[in-house]
């Protein structure tokens, strides 16, 4: 397992050096592109954890859908090429604090509930139908939950854009 | 379209070796493939489309033209627009060419002949097929020009809007062949019969005729090719996202557009035309590692013509129609497809 743990070691360092480069640029642009990277890097991430799968949606729907749209929406209205003097909002100490309760809600829940598992080494990957079968039967529940969910916020969006 | 990479790993070379092996052909692959589809169809074939000669000085009937412009490109000055944003404009070109490079990743050219075989195949495809936007927009804002905005603009409205329908239209071939894979989807159609009638087996482009159309339309937008080309319209936006690169960046913007469209011929082939598969051979048949390539390229090329051919038949669309095109017509289409297509699975 040596070499994926230097190659866990170098993607989460280009992974939190990306995400500190994110909050502290100052130019929404680059601050944009660096999600990518971080995006990208969890992507990485998961292919560590042989989960191939969930790499491809992240990439698929973050980095190809979500962070396009993201990038669309900053240059349609307002994205100044070099520095902006102003990027911090009023309420960045509320940001901040609520940030590290995530993270720390998270770290927390992880530690609490692996603690010291490993991964197993024989190197299996989870294929794409094993992740479909329990989709739609372990977790049927809390899927059809997501499902309602989005359905909630495609029925808000097209309320939202209706004009009559 | 690395034939050599797979049979060495039959033979059991480190995995250092293999994967020298499999970046090597990948780079003369690649290269190679776009070459072809540029000579071949976007200069011979648009030239006696319009009753011109093309190229006829460089190398017999002008076939190493190519060549040439590409050391031409190599010649010229690297140039910075004043204004632009130096570190984006230069990543720009890089992030395009290398989701085109790696789509070339999954393509199945024979039993062992792909260079990885993943078990999430076409979904893996369509996701590093969608990261070229990101490169189009990056290089759209970082030029510092309006037009150049404009056209990035307009290619992620459009790529995100075909993207739909793409992925939709790859659904049906997937519940059909039961699986992502994309060598699971040759053998599909490999073992697959007509009426019990299991000779040629069963290319999806005869029950997936409607997919195939869908899926060749939005192919046609992701590549930005006319009709679809508002991105890079010459007489709106004199050439969009890409009016500020010279000499080699340019270069790598037209190799990843022509590689691109080499490579969604590639998966059309292998989803709809039976991929490298030649009747009467068993599927796994060592032999097929040889002659896979060849009757992949073959298929290819048969459906890179089609895609250049519409490219030079038809006018730019409006920007409106486009966007109704593909909301109104082709993503209903292509839902109604799925729904029949698992209508049809569950009953059979």
């Amino acid at each position: 397992m040596v070499a994926q743990n230097i190659a866990f070691g170098i993607i989460a360092a280009i992974t939190v050096a990306a995400a500190l480069g994110m909050v502290t640029t100052r130019n929404i642009v680059h601050a944009a592109l660096l999600l990518v990277a971080v995006l990208g890097g969890l992507a990485a991430n998961y292919v560590l954890l042989t989960a191939e799968f969930i790499a491809t949606t992240q990439v698929l729907v973050y980095i190809g859908a979500v962070m396009v749209l993201f990038l669309f929406g900053i240059m349609l209205t307002r994205a100044p090429i070099g520095r902006i003097p102003q990027m911090t909002g009023a309420t960045w100490p509320v940001a901040a604090l609520s940030a590290l309760a995530l993270g720390g809600i998270t770290v927390y829940a992880l530690i609490d509930r692996f603690g010291a598992d490993s991964l197993a080494t024989d190197n299996t990957v989870f294929r794409t139908a094993d992740v479909s079968d329990s989709v739609f039967s372990q977790y049927i529940i809390p899927f059809e939950a997501v499902s309602v969910l989005l359905l909630a916020a495609l029925i808000g969006a097209v309320v939202l854009a209706r004009r009559d | 379209m690395s034939a050599a990479a797979d049979l060495t790993g039959a033979l059991g070379l480190a995995y250092w070796a293999e994967t020298a092996i499999k970046l090597g052909v990948a780079l003369i692959v690649i290269p190679t493939a776009a070459l072809m589809l540029g000579y071949l169809f976007l200069l011979k074939m648009m030239a006696f489309m319009q009753s011109r000669l093309g190229p006829t000085d460089v190398g017999p009937h002008g076939s190493l033209q190519l060549i040439a412009d590409a050391v031409k490109f190599l010649q010229k000055e690297d140039i910075h627009p004043a204004a632009a944003d130096r570190r984006v404009f230069r990543a720009a070109p890089v992030v395009v060419l290398a989701s085109s490079f790696l789509l070339f990743v999954v393509l199945p050219t024979g039993p062992d002949a792909v260079v990885e075989n993943l078990d999430t195949g076409i979904f893996y495809a369509m996701a590093v097929s969608s990261l070229s936007v990101l490169g189009v927009l990056m290089a759209g804002w970082a030029s510092a020009n309006k037009y150049a905005l404009l056209g990035g603009l307009r290619a992620a409205g459009q790529l995100i809007a075909y993207e739909l329908p793409l992925i939709l239209a790859v659904m049906g071939v997937v519940i059909q062949a039961d699986s992502l894979n994309l060598q699971e989807i040759v053998r599909a159609q490999a073992e697959g019969e007509i009426f019990g009638f299991g000779l040629i087996g069963n290319p999806f482009i005869l029950t997936q005729f409607i997919g195939f159309l869908i899926f060749m339309i939005a192919a046609q937008a992701e590549l930005t090719q006319t009709p679809f080309d508002m991105p890079v319209a010459e007489t709106e936006l004199v050439g969009g996202f890409h009016v500020e690169y010279t000499g080699f960046r340019f270069l790598l913007f037209f190799m990843a557009e022509v590689a691109t469209a080499f490579a969604f011929s590639a998966l059309a082939t292998v989803m709809f035309l039976g991929g490298w598969w030649i009747p009467g051979f068993d599927f796994n048949a060592p032999i097929l590692n040889v002659l896979g390539p060849v009757v992949m390229l073959a298929k290819i090329l048969l459906v890179a013509f089609v895609i250049f051919w519409i490219r030079f038949t038809y006018p730019r669309l409006r920007e409106d129609q486009l966007q109704k095109f593909a909301w109104k017509v082709l993503i209903p289409l292509s839902l109604a497809n799925i729904v029949v297509t698992g209508i049809f699975k569950v009953v059979l």
